[in-house]
């Protein structure tokens, strides 16, 4: 016993070599992730994960860890499903307890045209085998006691969907579970460690300036969520993203008061509790563009009064903590998962204010798309030249309030 | 909260507006002349940059004009707003 003292290092953070045969830009979960099943899956251990920051630092450690995966369209209902499939066997797999906790997810619906809406996606999920039922508002009174089910409320309850998988996860712990897993295949985790260019010839990625040095490989992964397009500028692309603060709230700790996920796409937010007690609370992203990592107030005002409108017992609860991430939003509310025009240059990003739920899954089909230089056939739908095509895959709806 | 200068109603609080996204983005005169990936760059491709911004907003809850802004997106700070039509007063290309 040394009383906490003397704990063995997680991962090793060694300075990084000369050359990789692949380097991963961008530390959190994702990139975390796909650095793992690229060394695991496809034996591909001379590889680096190169970040700013601090592990987990950007949204990975700033969501609301809401995971499920009844997305409406063939192509997001396989994707997420197998993400929530890897959730379930992660903590084992890693040997690192995520607290994945299968709470089970409510999306309530106000109008007559949410319940259709709501009808329309259950179905979907089950042709897809994605676990979803539709609920009553008598069954919803049951199952979360303190929700204002009552037909006087402003915007009354009609019913739900619910998806008994879905739940939370702790985000940390994913980031340094990944981390450790890697680190012990031999992946090389560098933090402090910026990416200030991506050189290319004829063509081709040939190596990065880094705050560390340049660092020569064949083969990039870009992982940075709301600074993709800084990334994709240094090697002269554009994409389809817009960069938006998203921000999360956290209240003191509180008795055991809820046991699930709510989340509302018309009153416009969504709770849960922690296992620490506090309530953790979202809503929607401030409108304007920016990479400042905080939000607007006014914000803050919209997401109380929805919570307050379908928790009115909460009114009396205080508020501890508030914080914003930048989440890199695509049109059609579906990630990139894509090779560009630059050889050996690939993009993991667009995942916007739901991409937590998909960390597993997202790793290990952009590992895949590296290792082969081909995508899985989960991801080939989420090219970027989709945009071009115009085969957008439209998932506003079951992507509703930013989750 | 931010407090934005509407060029017709002088200085507002932030919840007045709606924000419209990247500014001085022209429709093509002659969609069917353009390949595919003109065409998609100019309905879904965004410049979105960390720093000086050209923007377009609304002034949804009061005057309803359309103006255009230059702020930062970095530390969220304008540095001017003018009509449609005018070009920025920075002068910088956009
Ligand atoms: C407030 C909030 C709530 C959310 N709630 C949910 C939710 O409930 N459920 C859900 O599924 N999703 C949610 N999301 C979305 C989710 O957090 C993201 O989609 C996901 O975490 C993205 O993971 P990532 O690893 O791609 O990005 P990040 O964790 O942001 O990692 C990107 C990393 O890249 C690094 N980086 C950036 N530039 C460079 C550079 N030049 N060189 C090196 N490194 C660089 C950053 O420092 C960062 O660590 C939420 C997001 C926010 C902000
Ligand atoms: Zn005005």
């Amino acid at each position: 016993m040394s009383h906490h003292e003397n704990w063995p290092k997680a991962w090793r953070s060694p300075e990084p070599k000369k050359r990789y045969d692949a380097v991963i830009v961008g530390g959190g979960g994702h990139g975390l992730a796909s650095a793992y099943y690229l060394a695991k899956e496809h034996g591909m251990t001379n590889i680096a994960v190169l970040e700013k920051g601090w592990l987990g630092g950007g949204n990975t450690g700033r969501n609301t860890t809401i995971v499920r995966s009844n997305y409406l369209w063939d192509e997001a209902a396989h994707l997420y499903e197998k993400s929530v499939k890897l959730w379930e066997g992660l903590s084992q797999e890693l040997n690192y307890n995520v607290m994945f906790s299968q709470r089970g997810v409510y999306s309530l619906g106000h109008t007559l045209q949410d319940m259709r809406d709501i009808e329309r996606r259950v179905n979907a999920n089950r042709l897809n085998g994605v676990d979803s039922v539709v609920v009553s508002t008598e069954e919803l009174s049951k199952r979360i006691p303190y929700l204002n089910t009552s037909a006087d409320a402003r915007y009354p309850i009609l019913g739900a969907s619910f998806q008994a998988r879905g739940g939370t996860a702790r985000h940390d712990a994913v980031a340094w579970g990944f981390a450790r897993a890697a680190d012990a295949l031999g992946v090389d985790i560098i933090q402090n460690c910026e990416v200030t260019a991506i050189r290319r010839d004829q063509g081709r990625v040939t190596g990065l300036d880094t705050a560390k040095g340049y660092i020569e490989t064949p083969k990039v992964g870009v992982v940075v969520a709301g600074n993709s397009s800084v990334l994709a500028e240094m090697a002269g692309l554009r994409l389809p993203l817009e960069s938006h603060p998203l921000q999360a709230y956290v209240s003191e700790p509180i008795k055991p008061v809820l046991d699930t996920v709510v989340m509302s796409n018309a009153v416009h937010g969504y709770i849960s509790q922690s296992d620490k007690g506090d309530l953790v609370i979202g809503a929607g992203i401030d409108r304007y563009n920016g990479y400042g990592q905080r939000g607007s107030y006014s914000v803050i005002e919209h997401t109380m009064e929805a919570i307050l409108e379908m928790f009115p017992v909460f009114s009396r609860v205080r508020m501890n903590r508030q914080w914003g991430g930048i989440v890199d939003t695509c049109p059609d509310a579906c990630p990139l998962i894509s090779k560009t025009d630059v050889e050996g240059l690939y993009f993991n990003c667009g995942w916007g204010t739901g991409g937590f739920k998909a960390t597993p899954g997202s790793g290990w089909v952009f590992a895949h798309t590296l290792a082969n230089d081909q995508p899985h056939e989960l991801n080939a739908a989420f090219a970027i030249n989709r945009f071009i095509s115009g085969a957008l895959i439209d998932e506003h709806g079951a992507a509703g309030v930013a989750h | 909260m931010l407090l934005i200068n509407c060029p017709y109603c002088g200085y507002r609080d932030e919840s007045e507006f709606h924000y419209e996204g990247e500014a001085h983005i022209v429709r093509p005169s002659d969609p069917d002349a353009l390949s595919d990936a003109e065409w998609g760059d100019y309905l879904f491709f965004r410049t979105n940059p960390k720093g000086w911004h050209k923007e377009l907003w609304l002034h949804s809850a009061g005057c309803r004009q359309y103006f255009n802004a230059e702020r930062n997106t970095v530390t969220y700070k304008f540095k001017s707003t003018y009509k449609i039509g005018e070009s920025a007063p920075s002068g910088e290309a956009s």
